[in-house]
């Protein structure tokens, strides 16, 4: 069980890893790795040009760093909730059986 | 899969609301059941929503050169069911589109309708059908959340091009092109999403294995 969890962690990390070093930028200098969801807007655009959005959020993070420091709390959140589910369950569990918690 | 705020004409967005408001009131009275029956399961009920929280937050590149995110309620439906986590997806859209400005109040209905929604009845409905085809248990829970993350973007793509058809190759051509955006990009982070989620069921089996069994008596055992 241990060993099929790393595979399955090191073909995660692969798999985000192949893009990193096969994608190259059409021209020097465009940028990649951009979002999707913002591609989408662009074909939006050249399909019906004279589409307005008619909702704006009511707020907006004020930069790119306001927005990842979000993202990034999103994500520990998250973490937060699973690792604290596993502990949980885990502490539990050796505290029934002391001699496995000894054995690690 | 984020259909960002005012994207959707006015009609789109309240008829993707009306059909997403039943399947969430349907999750909302399981949710209550599940924890009032079963009140020891809201820590894994926790977890599922983490899983959620972490995998939609992760933006990963993808061979396309373009970023997208996983959805994570592949995990979630499977434990607790698909009504259930839909509303657990719910909350996870409604938290980005409220502060991170990603995707929208307008947009929510049909953003809930193709992740938290159909994600989550693909990947329990294949889930359930692996595991009447005696499929090995963890290719059933890989199949499942891969197919539901990419059945989401697949959906995306469907409703966009319904509310923007090219004026000259119609619906299709539209949705050739947004699938080529989404669909595309999201096949190697699908199969991401399936592995993390095979990762985090075996741990959960190997830690909290009697409360698995309790939810899916499927699950019993097995991971050691």
């Amino acid at each position: 069980m241990k060993k099929q969890n790393l595979l399955l962690l090191l073909g995660v990390i692969v798999l985000g890893l192949i893009p990193l070093f096969t994608v190259k930028p059409a021209h020097e200098g465009d940028e990649i790795f951009g979002g999707a969801d913002g591609q989408a807007e662009g074909v939006i655009t050249e399909i019906r040009p004279d589409y307005k959005p008619w909702f704006a959020p009511f707020w907006e993070p004020p930069s790119g760093e306001i927005e990842s420091l979000l993202f990034g709390l999103q994500a520990a959140i998250g973490a937060g909730a699973v690792a604290f589910c596993l502990g949980y369950y885990r502490g539990r569990r050796s505290a029934a059986k002391p001699a496995d918690a000894a054995l690690g | 899969m984020h259909i960002m705020e005012g994207y959707l004409p006015v009609g789109h967005a309240v008829g993707w609301s009306l059909a997403s408001a039943p399947f969430l009131a349907w999750g909302i009275k399981n949710l209550t059941r599940q924890l009032r029956e079963q009140p020891e399961s809201r820590l894994v009920l926790g977890a599922s929503g983490g899983f959620a929280f972490v995998l939609s937050a992760l933006k990963i590149p993808s061979v396309t050169g373009s970023c997208s995110h996983p959805t994570g309620v592949g995990l979630g439906a499977i434990l607790f069911g698909p009504a259930t986590m839909s509303v657990l997806g719910f909350v996870v859209l409604l938290f980005q589109a409220l502060l991170l400005a990603h995707g929208g109040l307008t947009t929510l209905g049909a953003n809930t309708f193709s992740m938290a929604i159909v994600g989550s009845f693909v990947a329990y409905g294949i889930y359930r059908g692996g595991a009447a085809m005696k499929l090995p248990g963890n290719l059933s829970i890989f199949l499942a959340a891969t197919l539901g993350d990419l059945t989401t973007y697949v959906v995306t793509s469907l409703q966009l091009a319904l509310a923007f058809p090219d004026p000259v190759t119609g619906f299709a051509g539209s949705a050739a092109k947004f699938l080529g955006i989404f669909a595309v990009t999201q096949i190697p982070l699908a199969i991401s999403e399936g592995l993390l989620t095979v990762l985090v069921m075996n741990l959960l089996r190997s830690h909290a294995g009697e409360q698995i069994a309790q939810l899916v008596p499927a699950l019993k055992g097995g991971a050691r």
